[in-house]
């Protein structure tokens, strides 16, 4: 049939149709100049005039936002929603960390590593991070205070200054102090009042450490160690990965000498063995090889033994001492001399004559010069026994006219309520205590110093080291740097910030270095480039130590006094993360407990739900019972930091036990414990200690084996099936989920993890996420995205008949178990089960692999925390903001200023779950495309990846072959890698790498791995 | 060629003519409230009083006054909520599938039976609701349009098939419960007066009692008879994919469904056979209610705890020829872990103890009868709580291997529904005809036990 349509057409070049026709074909002027002069077309007027008249009435519609008040004057420096970050330095009573602290609009919400350190190397522990929390406590003091009432700085100033011009003798008591600049300003006052003195103690005094390097090598310091050096390493009641002196640093460098790799050719196979010989179960005991559980009356007869062994070895004489019957000395003795020259022995012991022997150990051992620099000591521990000690008989004498405390002795120090009666004699007594201590309160004067996010300051954390400190806020309260008081005092300017300058630019940059770049790094290191000094040579009086070490003698029960990863020495207590941070080791949160084990326990007639009264010297303290696998027979231990009356409403809690080591050793003997109640539930966030022999769950092997089988304790389930047997992965209902872009994962590698914590505090600074209470973690409702699994071994074999009886028996861990730390976060399955299950699609899956979850959709049925095999979300039980009945941080203005403004405060009845730190992914991707590339591995990180200091936690882009994660995998893959629980075929993004310990024999369990693969999974 | 069975049990004592049930059961209806029944209504208001304070507080508070932990996400919520589903299935099964296999002796239950599935699915119901984190959102689990977007319910969470199931159970189960009550309705409707006759007249929506009504009457029964018979089937075994479809070891069963189903009916059976035993005395129908009845219920009884106690050893037996190691471990935990006391309440209350009906001379025991259907509902309780709370409380990592200890607010809750569901049905006991009238009527002539002359010769 003919076509009737007919073509018109408006022009000759609409008929030929060509390219410059159609390019200009709804344009009505055919001018270029158009376009390029005016980017808003004409015709777009009306449809602009209309958006904008509609925007305009609908933002007017919108609910008004309380509080948000818009810049008037907008500070340069700061853009709304985007952070700012500044270097700046964590220093308190010696523990010292070169950090960044992330502000927002103004605020300080986070803090990070500095990884410009090469000291800490970007390493920040669970109190640095929680420090942030305790710049924003409201119950810290608003102003100066006489007594209890208020008073001016003016009139404070004037009343101190005459009464230190009365003249008798001036004291300034602090715990060690790392900024050379401060010790300058008190150089200055002591100037102006000649009769001023420095007195310098630490609540974890290694003042016994001084001492003996003063006696053995003529330098009354502590030494740098390096634990990366070491092949051979020793720990004698030494927590050196958790809390001694520097655990940042060390714990950085034993890592190193633990990181191993399964790559084909180069693949380091090689570990250092570290032994440890201690009293209570430590993280560095629970992450050694081999662990001897010694009581602390034997910490030097351990280390006589030792160096007698070893002298006989390496030819040395003999001294004398008791014996002592501990596993593992021998071994122990043989693999030091052995690895003479890349040995190391450190002891946490505070006696001098113990420390003495350790040196002459460690001499024999030419770890100086190798593992040890004497001639590059670190500072972070500077007190001073003696003095102190002499200095409290002064203030009892009437001796001190005035006294200015920059610590809290009346807690922290074993005679603090010695001190606490007598301060009443002191004529002027001031404090410069951000609240009312406990020692404050018994002064007549609080002139309240800011938090150091508030301060100028620096520290000098190791010969030649230097950092810098600057505040991020302004001051919250009406208070004044400490360093402002003294020169105000000392009748000096008192801007602390121009003096701290000054002092910098004349004494301390050097070659050039500007202060502004030093500001801006954070850290100035001319120290860096100095040798390490060559061996020292030991001139100790070897005799008279094991003397003096013959003359301790240990009886009864033993007490020994630690201190935990979270509370340290107790100056944060009142810091509600730290408190609900749970101990790596008992997972006890809230308050201390008598540590004890089982046997012991069973002696004396207690038990855990129990409380008992502990009685040393005629001094009793009352706390609830742990049953601690791994602590030592007939000795307890009780954490310091606890029992503090005038911390606050989060921090009053425990019992105090420096009371009860009144020697200064941090312990004692001839302990009484009697039971005084039962029926209590310890606030423990886990309370199964084994892992059941399940080996989905926990893959471990030891050294030898791994040597000579990357796969070695690899458990690698097969499913039986009609076509013969297949891994889980090859069968499966799912259609997976397509991920073109990025396959965001992690990879966390249990040899690394030493159980730190620091993750677990960094991601609830991140997230938001809430503090419940002591209540509700008895009741197991703790919020933590991230939690710190560990397992103890337990004797029992594994049955493979599976009697109640046989699985009774693995529920009890050994007496001195092997200790494996998991990291457990969400695993962002891809075959999720949680997805299925929700019935309102409020946990959906992203296109780059990560679980999500839509809190405005969620209804809390709580189907996927059921359903959920790993167990790791949380439901909000209660509202925990803005409500009297969790009385933190977020139920009050100040508080909440710490709050990232980049993650949702939940609601009540909502599930939270990690989100793989989805705020920080997207800002990262964000930049990157800002800047028109792809993100650049490393550019991204997660709160507990970034904060971890070991790097046992390693998070990237699984689709960038160039990323860490996938060069690891990639090696790993036919290695340690696995998947916790694989055969139920969830498909986990987060990978985890096989526990190795450098131990001889094959590992229980790998034992049963083998028996394993013939049952039932074969 | 026509077949009658030789002896036909006699479903309605001494001698009752046609007047006599319309008096025996309109005079609960049109009588002063008795004493007995004011005392147990008073009781009951209390409790649902008390229930529902505690209910509103859970609701401010928060489900925090629960004693559920970060292990153990559900624990007495979904217990009762499966408990109440299950007692609920009585009411189906009796009306609708006794119906269709002619069981007459269903005649003189089945009103108080399907009010009782009524009641308990309402219980039931509020239980999902009240186990929400955020109930006031409990409209998102429906798939209503809205203005989000694509924003829609999940198809494969059984949690959105229970929805389905459970609002179709109850609209039907309604429609059949309140087509049934029509003629007697109609009965009250012609003997009463004034405000009485206008609201039972409004409820009756003009029944005549003519030919045609009643042919209409029986076609609609039979049609939600047919339509309530799969749902007897269905609707438990939704519920049991909450927990079959999930990958918690002592969950993941398959065998779940016909388990289920068969425990509901059990509990279901059980709460019928309480109820009408104290209507039965209360309300003096010893003549409507007879121990044949009686006996029979005990007889399903027996019957439906053997299933599910079968269906307990079946699940040892799988789990231990499975060779997963998660489940052999949940079952032998089951049995001999921390909550041990639970399986063996469960254990003796559903498969050991209605093993004595067996005997004549017990299940024809009202005392008997009455305590053990206690028994029985206690022991299906158990079973939930068993399935639930000790597969969730230690599953796959024992780090968060925790206990489970209920709080004053799960107790009250539970407490709540009790106190809901006796105060709806004294209601219903008292204003509408506890037993069906105009059923009973029909099987007068032939299952009386001595049909009144008088009345034979009219009819």
């Amino acid at each position: 049939m003919e076509n009737t349509n007919k073509r018109y057409w408006k022009g000759v070049e609409e008929l030929k149709n060509d390219i410059e026709f159609v390019k200009n074909a709804d344009r009505e002027f055919n001018l270029d100049e158009i376009d390029t002069v005016e980017p808003t077309h004409r015709r777009d007027f009306l449809k602009v005039l209309g958006f904008g008249l509609a925007a305009v009435s609908l933002a007017a519609c919108d609910a008004p936002v309380r509080k948000a008040i818009p810049y008037l004057n907008k500070p340069e420096d700061v853009e709304p929603g985007i952070p700012n970050w500044y270097a700046s330095t964590y220093a308190e009573g010696g523990d010292y960390s070169s950090i960044l602290v992330k502000t927002r609009e103004g605020r300080p919400i986070k803090i990070e590593g500095n990884k410009m350190s090469s000291l800490t190397k970007g390493g920040v522990g669970a109190r640095v991070h929680a420090s942030v929390l305790s710049l924003y406590d409201n119950e810290k003091l608003k102003g100066p205070k006489k007594g209890n009432s208020d008073i001016s700085w003016e009139d404070l100033d004037k009343e101190v200054v005459a009464g230190l011009a009365k003249g008798g003798n001036i004291r300034i008591v602090s715990n060690t102090i790392l900024s050379p600049t401060f010790k300058k300003v008190i150089a200055d006052f002591t100037t102006k009042y000649p009769s001023a003195k420095h007195v310098t103690y630490d609540a974890n005094s290694a003042s016994g450490l001084i001492q003996a390097n003063s006696e053995s090598f003529g330098q009354a310091v502590v030494p740098s160690y390096d634990f990366g050096k070491a092949k051979v390493m020793v720990g004698i009641n030494a927590d050196f990965l958790g809390t001694w002196i520097a655990p940042d640093v060390y714990a950085v460098q034993w890592a190193e000498t633990r990181r191993l790799s399964s790559a084909k050719e180069g693949g380091k196979r090689e570990m250092s063995r570290h032994y440890q010989f201690e009293t209570g179960m430590t993280i560095t005991g629970a992450s050694s090889d081999y662990r001897s559980m010694i009581k602390p009356s034997q910490e030097g007869a351990v280390a006589i033994a030792l160096y007698n062994k070893v002298a006989a070895i390496l030819g040395g004489s003999p001294i004398s001492g008791a014996a002592v019957n501990v596993p593992n000395l021998d071994n122990c003795a043989k693999e030091l001399a052995a690895a003479k020259g890349a040995a190391l022995v450190v002891a946490g012991s505070n006696n001098p004559a113990v420390q003495v022997v350790v040196n002459a150990l460690n001499s024999l051992l030419g770890s100086y010069g190798t593992t040890i620099d004497l001639g590059n000591p670190v500072y972070f521990r500077q007190g001073n026994d003696t003095e102190m000690n002499a200095f409290i008989n002064e203030v009892k004498g009437g001796q001190v006219s005035s006294v200015i405390f920059l610590s809290n002795p009346v807690y922290d120090h074993i005679r603090g309520a010695e001190l606490g009666e007598a301060l009443a004699k002191v004529a002027t007594s001031v404090s410069f205590a951000a609240g009312a201590d406990e020692t404050a309160s018994k002064c007549k004067y609080i002139a309240p110093a800011p938090h150091y996010l508030e301060s100028w300051g620096d520290a000098e954390p190791k010969k030649g080291f230097y950092s810098l400190m600057q505040p991020t806020i302004s001051l919250i309260y009406n208070t004044r740097q400490a360093e402002s008081s003294l020169l105000t005092w000392a009748g000096a300017p008192s801007d602390y910030q121009a003096y701290l300058k000054s002092n910098w630019t004349k004494n301390i940059l050097s070659g050039g270095k500007s202060w502004v770049q030093a500001l801006h790094d954070g850290v100035y290191e001319p120290g860096a480039s100095a040798t390490a000094s060559s061996g020292a040579s030991f001139g100790g009086n070897l005799a008279g130590a094991a003397t003096a070490i013959a003359g301790i003698k240990g009886s009864g029960i033993e007490l020994s006094a630690f201190e935990t990863i979270a509370i340290g020495t107790g100056n944060q207590a009142n810091n509600p993360w730290l408190q609900e941070m749970p101990d790596p080791i008992s997972k006890v949160t809230w308050e201390n407990t008598i540590a004890i084990s089982q046997t012991t326990a069973k002696e004396v007639g207690i038990d855990q739900g129990d409380w008992a009264k502990l009685t040393v010297g005629g001094k009793t303290i009352e706390l609830p019972v742990l049953i601690q696998p791994g602590q030592a027979h007939n000795t307890v231990s009780v954490a310091i930091g606890y029992g503090r009356t005038a911390a606050g409403k989060a921090g009053n809690v425990g019992a105090n036990v420096f009371p009860l080591v009144s020697n200064g050793q941090y312990w004692a003997g001839d302990v009484k414990l009697e039971k005084t109640k039962s029926g209590y539930t310890l606030a423990q966030t886990q309370t199964h200690n084994t892992v059941m022999g399940r080996q989905a769950v926990i893959q471990e092997s030891v050294l030898s084996e791994y040597v000579k089988n990357v796969k070695a304790g690899r458990f690698e389930p097969q499913l039986q099936t009609s076509e013969g047997f297949k891994k889980p992965g090859q069968i499966t209902l799912w259609n997976g989920h397509e991920k073109k872009n990025h396959s965001w994962g992690m990879v966390i590698d249990l040899n690394l993890c030493h159980g730190c914590g620091s993750c677990i505090v960094s991601c609830q600074a991140e997230n938001n996420v809430a503090v419940v209470g002591k209540a509700e973690v008895a009741r197991a409702r703790e919020m933590h995205w991230i939690r710190l699994d560990r397992y103890y071994s337990s004797d029992a074999p594994h049955e493979e008949g599976y009697s109640p009886s046989g699985f009774r028996a693995m529920e009890i861990a050994a007496e001195n178990p092997d200790v494996v730390f998991q990291p457990m976060m969400c695993q962002h399955c891809s075959n999720a089960p949680c997805e299925t299950v929700c019935p309102v699609l409020a946990t959906t899956h992203s296109s780059e692999g990560l679980n999500q979850m839509t809190y405005n959709r969620c209804i809390g049925t709580r189907y996927c925390a059921n359903n959920c095999p790993y167990k790791v979300r949380r439901f909000n039980w209660f509202k925990y903001f803005e409500n009297d009945s969790f009385d933190y941080h977020m139920n009050n203005d100040l508080g909440r200023m710490v709050l990232n403004p980049d993650v949702t405060v939940r609601s009540r009845g909502v599930i939270e779950k990690c989100s793989m730190c989805v705020q920080r992914i997207q800002s990262g991707k964000l930049v990157a495309k800002k800047e028109k590339r792809r993100p650049v591995d490393g550019e991204i990180q997660t709160a507990c990846s970034q904060s971890c200091p070991t790097n046992a936690i390693v998070f990237g882009d699984m689709l960038d072959p160039e990323s860490q994660i996938s060069k690891i995998l990639a090696v790993e893959k036919e290695g340690r890698a696995f998947n916790v629980l694989e055969e139920i075929n969830v498909q986990p993004q987060m990978t985890y790498l096989t526990k190795i310990r450098n131990k001889e024999g094959v590992a229980k369990t790998e034992a049963k791995a083998a028996e394993h693969a013939h049952g039932e999974h074969s | 060629m026509h077949v009658v069975s030789p002896i036909r049990e006699k479903l309605v004592l001494s001698g009752k003519s046609y007047h006599d049930v319309t008096e025996d059961i309109c005079k609960q209806v049109e009588g002063e409230p008795t004493k007995e029944w004011k005392i147990v209504f008073g009781i009951s208001v209390l409790v649902l009083l008390y229930g529902t304070a505690w209910v509103l507080w859970t609701w401010w508070e928060g489900l925090g006054v629960w004693g559920l932990n970060k292990t153990v996400g559900w624990a007495w919520d979904i217990t009762n909520f499966v408990w109440w589903v299950g007692i609920g299935h009585a009411g189906t099964l009796i009306s609708a599938v006794l119906l269709l296999f002619r069981q007459k002796w269903r005649t003189s239950i089945n009103r108080a039976a399907e009010a009782m599935t009524i009641f308990a699915v309402i219980c039931a119901a509020s239980f999902i609701v009240m186990h929400m984190g955020r109930p006031w959102l409990a409209y998102f689990a429906l798939p209503l349009p809205n203005t989000f977007g694509s924003l829609w319910v999940n198809f494969n969470s059984p949690l959105v098939w229970d929805v389905f199931a459970i609002s179709t159970y109850f609209s039907v189960s309604c429609l059949f419960w309140y087509i049934g009550l029509i003629p007697d309705l109609a009965t009250i409707r012609d003997r009463a007066t004034g405000m009485r006759k206008k609201v039972y007249g409004a409820l009756a929506i003009g029944w005549t009692g003519g030919a045609k009504s009643w042919a209409r009457y029986e076609d609609v029964s039979l049609i939600l008879a047919g339509l309530s018979t799969p749902l007897v089937l269905s609707v438990h075994t939704i519920v049991s994919f909450d927990f079959a479809t999930s990958v918690i070891p002592g969950w993941h069963t398959t065998i779940f469904p016909p388990y289920f189903v068969a425990g509901a009916i059990f509990s279901g059976f059980a709460m019928v056979q309480n109820l009408m035993l104290i209507t039965r005395v209360v309300y003096k129908l010893e003549d409507y209610v007879t121990l044949d009845h009686i006996s029979l219920m005990n007889k399903i009884i027996t019957l439906t705890g053997s299933v599910v106690g079968i269906a307990y050893i079946t699940e040892f037996f799988i789990a231990a020829y499975s060779g997963v190691e998660y489940e052999k471990y949940a079952f032998i935990n089951r049995a001999t872990g921390p909550l041990w006391w639970s399986y063996a309440a469960m254990m003796f209350c559903n498969v050991v103890s209605p093993q004595l009906f067996w005997f004549e001379k017990i299940r024809r025991n009202i005392v008997v009868s009455f305590f053990m259907a206690v028994v029985v509902n206690i022991g299906m309780w158990f079973e939930r709580f068993v399935i639930i709370v000790t597969s969730l409380h230690r599953d796959y990592l024992p780090s968060s291997w925790t206990y489970f200890t209920p709080r004053m607010g799960d107790i009250s809750d539970y407490i709540f529904s009790f106190g809901f569901f006796f105060t709806a049905f004294l209601l219903f006991a008292k204003f509408l005809p506890v037993i069906n009238m105009a059923e009973v009527k029909s099987v007068l002539k032939s299952s009386s036990e001595k049909f009144p002359e008088k009345v034979k010769k009219k009819a």
